[in-house]
């Protein structure tokens, strides 16, 4: 069990979301991490798709009442156990009443904890993950409150024996508080003003804090003009995470996981699905800008990045069955300094 | 028949949009929309079949799918005739109409210039089809309100209205799934689940099934 003595700004249970429940009006849901929640399970031994905890913007302090092996991937939040500082991208065994506490990070801006066998939750239309609009999945359909305790699985013989162990994180951006993701021109594109798509490309976009799991509002120096002729409503239509639908307000809204299945605004592009995860840990007040890109792109960044998980899953796999030696491994991994 | 615009939508998703009008739906369209969805549901790149007014979106895994062989296919479907007679249930749902169920019946008959009861009778007369479902887990769009007792939304939206509450908005008629926040005239409230994530499927409701409500209590 995990006794959860400060559950923090908002803390779920989260894996990687559902799938085919859209055409019931079910969000996907699941980390708005995706990467850092699989290498996380992948470090202790789960498959990608188990359940862990996301944690937003650190300051969360729980207690393990079994012994069991932990990974934190994520956003960096400083965190220790019983005093001794624990990295990030990092597997480490935590014995049974020990205490592990997350402060706020500087980069990023969720947090995902693993642990072998995974957060034991109940699965819910194919997913353990939250979703907390509909009030199910996850722990009791909501986010964790200081006093809970989550139940978590048996440590596999593998994870039981594991030795600490980190892993190359993906790539981070110099500058914390201004992200740049790519975007695949959407289909109503078109219906803005050329001034308008050069705002749009140019501009810095600020995450407002009246953001959340379900989308990102941004806030630009001009709003996003549809052409005189095309200012029709549209007919609802299905959306999906990563979508920027204009209102008429002209300030562009970022659809993340937890964003319901259809809308009706138009839409004047898409962030490509190999970026979504830095858009889950661009941090509220933090600057978006957007770079065009193609369909073979977004492919090619996709594929990279599938590439950085084989990497680490292969890794991993010769390391815990002694085939590669932590030296040799070193070369994919981060050595604790 | 409507033409069907193709259209990517991100790098793991399509847009069919049927028709040149964007402003106004038909049922015509609309049941070669479900078609459509309930072939592809079965192809094998195709992640997800999300059906809107008049249109429908795939989610494909982008690394798998050939989006101009996926098209071809889309365009071929598009042009299969639809196998004849419905294709939805019809499901009766029973309201408690007015009182404390349904607190802006009085509003609507007064935007009407009706009286309440006879907003409830026009309500229960249709039978309503629904067209697709989204906005919220189970939330079923509409079609075939009556025309007369349409009536703009609430100024002030409430900050909660109860899980099955029956309201109206604009031209649509609809049933909250789930308490959330809402801008809908609420007339009444069902006692049906619309949405059970333990069940399965969850939802009451499927594109096509046609609904009738009825008059579970009525209270002026």
């Amino acid at each position: 069990m995990i006794d959860i003595q400060r559950a923090g700004l908002l803390t779920t249970v989260q894996d990687l979301g559902r799938t085919r429940q859209r055409a019931f009006g079910v969000a996907s849901g699941g980390a708005l991490d995706p990467l850092a929640c699989a290498v996380a399970n992948r470090l202790v031994g789960n498959d990608r798709n188990t359940a862990t905890l996301e944690i937003t913007m650190g300051t969360c302090v729980m207690r393990f009442t079994s012994a069991t092996l932990v990974a934190l991937t994520g956003a960096d939040c400083h965190a220790d156990l019983d005093g001794t500082p624990v990295w990030s991208w990092w597997r480490f065994p935590v014995a049974k009443g020990q205490t592990l506490t997350l402060r706020p990070s500087r980069f990023g801006m969720r947090t995902y904890l693993a642990v072998a066998g995974g957060i034991d939750v109940p699965e819910t239309l194919g997913s353990r993950s939250t979703d907390l609009n509909g009030g199910f999945g996850g722990f009791e359909g909501r986010a964790l409150h200081d006093g809970d305790r989550i139940a978590i699985g048996h440590p596999s013989a593998t994870a039981r024996k594991a030795e600490p162990l980190g892993v190359r994180p993906p790539l981070w951006l110099s500058d914390p508080l201004a992200h740049r993701v790519r975007v695949l021109p959407g289909p109503e594109y078109d219906d803005f003003t050329s001034v308008t798509h050069k705002s749009f490309w140019e501009n810095p976009w600020q995450v407002t804090p009246n953001s959340n799991r379900m989308g990102y509002r941004l806030a630009g120096p001009e709003p996003l003009a549809r052409k005189k002729n095309r200012m029709h409503d549209l007919l609802s239509h299905g959306v999906l995470p990563g979508v920027v639908q204009v209102p008429p307000s002209g300030q562009p809204i970022i659809l993340l996981a937890d964003a319901q299945t259809t809308g009706g605004y138009p839409k004047i592009g898409t962030v490509i699905t190999a970026d979504l995860w830095r858009l889950g840990q661009a941090r509220l007040g933090s600057t978006l800008y957007f770079s065009e890109c193609t369909a073979a792109e977004a492919r090619e960044a996709l594929r990279e990045q599938l590439r950085y998980l084989d990497q680490i899953e292969r890794a991993l796999a010769w390391h815990d069955r002694g085939i590669l030696s932590t030296p040799k491994v070193a070369a994919i991994t981060r050595k604790r300094t | 028949m409507t033409t069907l615009k193709i259209l990517p939508l991100g790098d793991s998703a399509l847009v069919c949009e049927a028709g040149t009008s964007p402003t106004s739906a038909n049922l015509a369209t609309q049941r070669r929309v479900w078609h459509v969805a309930s072939l592809a549901r079965d192809w094998p790149d195709v992640r997800e079949v999300v059906p809107g007014m008049n249109n429908l979106t795939l989610l494909f895994d982008p690394l798998a799918t050939d989006i101009d062989v996926l098209s071809e296919r889309l365009r071929d479907a598009w042009q299969t005739q639809p196998a004849a007679g419905e294709v939805g249930r019809d499901i009766e749902i029973p309201v408690h109409y007015g009182g404390q169920h349904g607190p802006d019946l009085a509003d609507v008959a007064k935007h009407a210039r009706l009286q309440p009861k006879t907003v409830v009778q026009r309500h229960t007369a249709p039978e309503y089809i629904v067209y697709f479902l989204g906005f919220q887990p189970g939330f079923a769009y509409l079609g075939g309100l009556d025309d007369s007792i349409a009536a703009p939304r609430r100024a002030e939206p409430r900050l909660s209205v109860p899980a099955g509450s029956v309201g109206i908005g604009g031209n649509q008629t609809g049933i909250y799934p789930l308490n959330s926040p809402g801008g809908w005239q609420i007339i009444g409230h069902a006692t049906s689940a619309l949405f059970d994530p333990a069940a399965t499927p969850p939802a009451l409701l499927a594109p096509g099934d046609r609904v009738r409500f009825t008059i579970a209590s009525l209270d002026l």
